[in-house]
């Protein structure tokens, strides 16, 4: 009974920020009970979630489109929907998406919500600076410095709580990561801080090498495949990953996603150890 | 509940809603002034002005608000090099307080000239026949009525600006909104409960300006 009120709640919620404009899913009356599989990814990061017109491109995409292959979806039949950070949890709770790959870090707090299989990669927290800046060479570093981050982010957190403490770091928060970039394109920030893999999607984004990865991370960031508490496709999900892993291919959209950013993932922690499911 | 009350309690609520209070207090006294004036240009006898009071008025209450706080943090500052200070929040604040009062005048201007609608044009004609010019009459005579008659619009404006504060979560003000991301980008657990407390955080803040302006706006009434 529990369950069904929150439900019902999470769904009027979620409906609630339709009517508001806030979420670009159009489709919720897609829960994926039929034939199609519908996969939350965000929209807005280069190289991990990326809508360009009607193609969506990025490790996360790649990685999503390998599991519902082997889950049994053809490839017409995997529809994509935005899923931005905050939405994440709601739209799951409301069964408006069978999985969601955008990002999406294990915590305690989301596993109480939702169930996660994976992860698919680990990401760590780094800076991004221009690619001429020789003093940034970590969070250390960062004395004096403007540094941007997306509101509200744990990136943006980590630095307020860890590194802010007197250190005069002067943290400006905007609403994207294009925001960051464009005020660290035109001078106005030092560097831009996220997940590495993000950083890195970016800066390939900016192409001709401008900007450049520190390389220096320090956070450990799991990211998981989101899917609605007690859903039954986590082994399925872990499975096909495995494959991933064992067959190149997880490689290959790695390699895809990174090529020429001059970033390379942690190949202590990836590919990583899968979570077992529940 | 006691597990989502430690959790809130770890997040200081109160100053994220301070901010969005300083917010709404600069910008609505920098915005009623500016209102004021674009409501005087608007009946004032010179064409020009009122064409220009009109113009400004049109603009800025068609263009979103998002949209003039993204033009102030992403153009203004960074290639007009308008820049309130070299810290950061104290820049993004005052910046913000810029968007939501040139916004917000029109709003203003547009109550305040409903205000003045509500004065019969006979205390116009008296005031220009004892032989008071239009700064005088207008001073004088038709805003302290004009301003009685628009109590409730001016609340209503007052309330939306309030809200509106939250938008400046575009121009990296940590205020509610931003701080409402960030609890939920921890505790996506709580998302409903998170919901629930800013709006009721709102409504708290919102209901007295409601009230007040209600019992001044009958009490005040001009009878005519």
């Amino acid at each position: 009974m529990r369950t069904t009120t929150h439900r019902a709640l999470a769904l009027a919620a979620t409906s609630a920020l339709v009517l508001a404009g806030c979420s670009s899913d159009g489709d919720s009356d897609n829960d994926g009970s039929g034939d199609t599989l519908t996969i939350g990814i965000k929209f807005d990061q280069p190289g991990l979630g990326f809508k360009d017109g009607e193609e969506y491109t990025g490790f996360d995409v790649d990685v999503a489109r390998y599991v519902a292959d082997k889950l049994g979806y053809a490839e017409e039949d995997v529809e994509f929907v935005e899923a931005i950070s905050a939405n994440r949890e709601t739209m799951l709770e409301g069964d408006q998406v069978d999985m969601i790959f955008a990002t999406y870090s294990i915590t305690e707090e989301r596993d109480e919500v939702v169930d996660f299989a994976g992860p698919y990669f680990v990401a760590g927290q780094d800076l991004l600076v221009r690619a001429d800046e020789t003093d940034i060479t970590g969070p250390d570093t960062l004395e004096g410095k403007n540094l941007c981050s997306v509101s509200g982010s744990t990136s943006a957190q980590r630095v307020k709580d860890t590194y802010d403490q007197g250190t005069g770091i002067n943290l400006v928060e905007q609403p994207g990561y294009s925001e960051c970039l464009s005020l660290l394109t035109s001078g106005q920030v030092d560097a831009v801080t996220t997940d590495d893999i993000i950083l890195a999607g970016l800066a390939a984004e900016e192409g001709s090498g401008a900007m450049k990865v520190v390389g220096n991370p320090f956070s450990e960031e799991r990211y998981g495949v989101g899917i609605p508490e007690g859903s039954d496709q986590c082994q399925a999900i872990n499975d096909a990953l495995t494959d991933m892993f064992e067959d190149g291919s997880w490689q290959e959209a790695l390699d895809a996603a990174t090529t020429g950013t001059g970033f390379t993932p942690n190949a202590e922690l990836n590919p990583p150890t899968l979570v077992e499911c529940k | 509940m006691a597990d989502f009350l430690d959790v809130i309690t770890t997040y200081n609520i109160p100053a994220a809603y301070w901010v969005n209070l300083k917010l709404a207090f600069f910008s609505t006294v920098i915005a009623l002034t500016l209102g004021l004036v674009l409501a005087m240009m608007r009946i004032s006898p010179i064409p020009s002005l009122r064409a220009l009071g009109a113009s400004y008025v049109t603009l800025m209450r068609n263009t979103p608000l998002t949209v003039i706080m993204v033009f102030a943090v992403l153009v203004l500052w960074p290639i007009f090099g308008v820049n309130f200070s070299q810290n950061f929040a104290q820049n993004f604040f005052w910046l913000a307080v810029l968007s939501l009062s040139v916004y917000h005048a029109s709003f203003f201007c547009e109550a305040i000239r409903s205000g003045v609608n509500t004065v019969p044009v006979g205390q116009a004609e008296a005031a220009r026949a004892i032989g008071l010019s239009f700064l005088p009459a207008a001073r004088l005579v038709i805003m302290p009525q004009a301003f009685r008659g628009a109590i409730a619009p001016l609340g209503n404006t007052i309330i939306a600006l309030i809200k509106n504060t939250t938008v400046a979560a575009a121009a990296s003000v940590a205020e509610i909104s931003i701080l409402m991301r960030e609890m939920i980008e921890n505790n996506g657990n709580y998302v409903i409960p998170i919901f629930l407390t800013i709006a009721v955080g709102f409504v708290v803040i919102v209901i007295p300006v409601g009230m007040a302006t209600t019992y001044l706006s009958q009490k005040l009434a001009v009878s005519r």
